[in-house]
Order: C-alpha cells, then structure tokens, then sequence
C-alpha cells in the first residue's frame, strides 16, 4: 500500500515537470524567432564572379593513348585549392560527354577536395632546394586530391586507361598551378591500393613524368 | 650419399673421399665434378708411393676448389615468370565479347598464360607461374615468386575493354643504381632500363606479328616489386583492318597469336646473352 502522501508528491513532481517542458519548449521556439528575425537576408553585395582565364587542360585520347592539350577559357576562383579543383572538375566534365574520347562517368562531383602542402622528399628538389621550399611561399607544392568513391567504382578497368586518368590529372595540375610538382591521390578521404583494380594511388606522382613534351604516350 | 663402386672400383680409397662430398641424390655418372674427380684420381694413382692417407688429403684439398668455384644452378637457367593478374575474389575488368557474354579479366590471363607457358615450354624455356586456377594471389605474393625464381623476364599478363590493340608498359620508377638494400616497394628501379628493352624487343615482336602495339610506362605495384626485367603486357580488343567487328581479348585465336609473337620475342631476349644476366641489372 502506497502511502497517500507519496501519491501526492508523485502527481506534483510529475505537474511541474509537464509544466517545465511546456515552458522550456516555448522558450525554444522564441529564441529561434528572435534568431530568424536577427538574420538580414537581403542581398546588399552583389556575388563576385571570376573573371575568364585560360586554363589548358590535358585530356585522353584512347584511339592512340595520348594525352592532348585543349585550351579553354574558364572563371576560376582565386583561391589555389579552389583553383584546383575547378580545373580537375572540368576536366572529368570533359569525360563524361558523349563523343569524349575517354568515357569516364562521374564529372565535376567526382573531386570532393584539393589540399596544396608544401612538397617534401627528394623529388622536389629538382625544382627548388627543399629547405627553402618548406618556409618559401613561392616552393613546390604537393596536390593531393580527394576522389569520391562513385568515381573509382565506376572508372573502366585497366593499365592503359587508368593511367591516363591519372597523367592527365597530374599534367593538367601542373600546367596550370606550375608549382604543383607532386601529386596524391585519395578515395573518399582514404588511401587506396588502386584507381579500378591497376593503377597504384599509394604512390606519389610527379607531374615532370605526366606532362607530356608532344602528344606522348604515357 | 652414392659411392659408385662399380664405374670407379679401381680408384681406391681416393674416390671414397672424393664422393663424400657428393650430395644425396647425385648422380655420379653424368657430373662433370665426378669428371674432374676422376682425372684427380689417376694423378693420385701416380702417387703410390704415398700413403693413402696423404693421398686422401691431397685429393681433398684440390676437390674443394672446385666445388667452391661451381656455379649457382640458376645462373645458367633461363627463367621466365608468368604473372596472370587478378585471380578469386579479384576479378579484374569485365570484357564483353561481340556476342554480349562477359568475361572476367582473370580468366583471359589465366588462359593467356596458359597458352603462352606451354609454347616457352615447348622451346625448352623455365616457366614459373604465380597462378594456373582461379585463386586469390596477392601483389607481394607476386613479386615474391618473381624474385625467388631470378628470372631473366617476367611478365604481368593483363585484358581490358578499352582501347585496342597491345599495351606493353614498363615500370615508371625513375632508374636507380644496384644497391645492396633495396626498397621492396621500388626494387624495380635498378631494373628498369633492361625492362625497356624487354619491352622493345616484345613491341618488334608484336608489330612483326601485324598487331597494333602501345608502348608506355605506369605504376603497377606488383612489377615495382620486381627484380628482375619486368614488363606488363594488357591485351585490348584487336580491330582488323576490313572488318568493323574488333577481335574480343577472349578470342582463342587472338590469344594464340599473341602468345606466339610473345614467345619469339622471349626467345630474341634469351638470345642475347650480354642482356641475361642475373648478376647485373
């Protein structure tokens, strides 16, 4: 047998708990009002819009496994990571249309990312002494590139045209970012073992190899 | 151990000491060491005078040289690794044949290498395969059996849909000099200027069959692991020149005829014997 003034304190706390939540959630709700009023949505600048630049772009050419050059005018932001990821977007673009000469499906949203880090390793000493290419602004620099894991999946599979995937986006990096003399790859934020099944992405690439001097073969 | 009393019973207790360094199994009669062992002997029976004591140990410090100075059984063998990528889980690309049926690019390799060990055999040429079923091999595991074998080439054999024709390509490590460590990731950098020329002498053999040949370098981990001349070989769709439907690599026929062309190039390769040998990469 309960005794009655329990039942009593029970019936009370579980009146001011109702009464609590009823008053915190109308206190929710004001605040986000209060915040949505807060907000000025007006356009008062209008959006920047980057003017056209030439952008050269090497793509595959699976009759004769070359990678050839096309020039195009495009605006690119001013940002490089940004930079970046536009070109490569354009140039996966460029795969997915239906006369290209190296279908490959995904397009512009395969690119998830483009990091720029300071190149390190002996590979980069070619180019500048690495020393100073760690503190200079102007050193080489190491891209790496954040694929989507739709991309590598539906990416046809072989030696001869995963590596030209791969050549021309390190050739078209380094044409247009000239500092950008390495190149990485990942696959939805993760090391992977290969693009579809050949082509090693462990691997850092150097674009001296990928730029291609005449429509060579890769 | 064998002491063959019958062929050298006059030789006396000399040829006892001499046979103690034969292993087991050896076959005494066919050895050119046993040759040797033999004209030692009658310098010994010249030497009766001394005691067979003294004789044993002269016999024993001149046999010593001579196996010392024996050379390693592989370095006279040519040896060819078959690398038939992909395998189990891993199936490769999948390649349509002009009648719609799709075939896993494991089973072409397999079948390619295959065809083409069975021809290297023929020409009395070692062939050592990484896989002859439908098993799971991995890229290490490759490299592995390669290096083990000293092989004087290996090929990673591989099909795709794209593009047409034979893809022969080279490691695209930079050439690096012989050391005594290597990288196992990059131990196909000292190798890489005779995978050229493998590569060279399999793209005149291919062009001399009529095929249409790409030449280029890449990145593939199992042939970066390498040491030994290394080269990947990828099979397209062939278009023959008046017909408008290409040849699917699962073609029997296209496959026999590169496995041909392949096995004159391997045999161009094992002629030239400045380029064969193991010791220099």
């Amino acid at each position: 047998m309960i005794p009655r003034y329990q039942t009593i304190l029970f019936f009370i706390l579980l009146a001011a708990s109702i009464v609590m939540g009823t008053v915190l959630w109308q206190l929710r709700a004001r605040a986000h009002q209060r915040l949505l009023a807060g907000m000025d949505t007006t356009p008062t600048q209008a959006p920047l819009v980057a003017p056209p630049e030439q952008a050269t772009l090497y793509f595959d050419n699976d009759a004769d496994s070359t990678l050839m050059t096309e020039v195009l005018s495009l605006p690119l932001p001013p940002s490089p990571n940004a930079r970046a990821r536009a070109l490569l977007g354009k140039l996966l673009d460029l795969y997915t249309l239906p006369n290209a000469t190296h279908p490959v499906p995904g397009g512009a949203a395969s690119v998830t990312q483009v990091f720029l880090l300071p190149a390190t390793g002996d590979d980069s000493a070619s180019t500048a002494p690495a020393a100073e290419a760690k503190t200079s602004d102007f050193g080489p620099q190491l891209a790496v590139v954040n694929l989507t894991g739709a991309f590598a999946a539906g990416h046809p599979s072989g030696l001869e045209t995963e590596t030209l995937t791969v050549l021309s986006i390190c050739a078209t990096l380094h044409a247009n970012l000239p500092r950008i003399t390495q190149v990485r790859f990942l696959v939805d934020g993760q090391p992977r073992a290969t693009l579809a099944g050949h082509a090693d992405l462990t691997r850092t690439y150097l674009t001296a190899d990928a730029v291609p001097t005449e429509g060579i073969h890769p | 151990m064998r002491w063959t009393e019958n062929t050298h019973k006059n030789s006396g207790c000399p040829i006892l000491a001499a046979s103690l360094f034969l292993p087991l199994g050896w076959d005494s009669t066919n050895s050119p060491h046993v040759l040797g062992s033999l004209i030692l002997t009658s310098i010994v029976s010249s030497l009766k005078r001394l005691t067979p004591l003294l004789a044993s140990i002269l016999l024993l410090a001149l046999t010593i040289p001579a196996f010392a100075q024996a050379p390693p059984a592989t370095a006279n063998r040519f040896v060819v690794v078959l690398d038939a990528a992909h395998g189990g889980d891993d199936s490769g690309g999948t390649l349509k044949d002009p009648s719609g049926v799709a075939n896993p690019e494991k089973a072409i390799t397999v079948a390619l290498s295959v065809r083409l060990r069975s021809l290297l055999a023929a020409r009395g040429i070692s062939v050592v395969t990484t896989r002859e079923s439908d098993s799971a091999v991995d890229d290490d595991r490759r490299a592995e059996i390669a290096n083990h074998a000293k092989a004087q080439a290996c090929l990673s054999l591989h099909a795709t849909q794209s593009g047409s024709g034979i893809h022969i390509f080279a490691s695209s490590l930079p050439p690096a000099q012989p050391a005594s460590i290597v990288p196992w990731k990059t131990a196909q950098a000292a190798w890489v200027t005779r995978s050229l020329a493998l590569a060279g002498d399999l793209n005149s053999a291919l062009l001399h069959a009529g095929m249409t040949v790409t030449l280029g370098r890449t990145a593939l981990s199992s042939i970066d692991s390498m040491s030994c001349p290394a080269v990947a070989i990828e099979i397209a769709p062939e278009i023959p020149s008046g017909h408008s439907e290409p040849v699917s690599p699962s073609d029997s026929g296209y496959q026999t005829r590169v496995a041909q062309a392949l096995a004159a190039a391997i045999l161009e390769w094992r002629s030239n014997a400045s380029r064969t040998e193991v010791a220099n990469p």
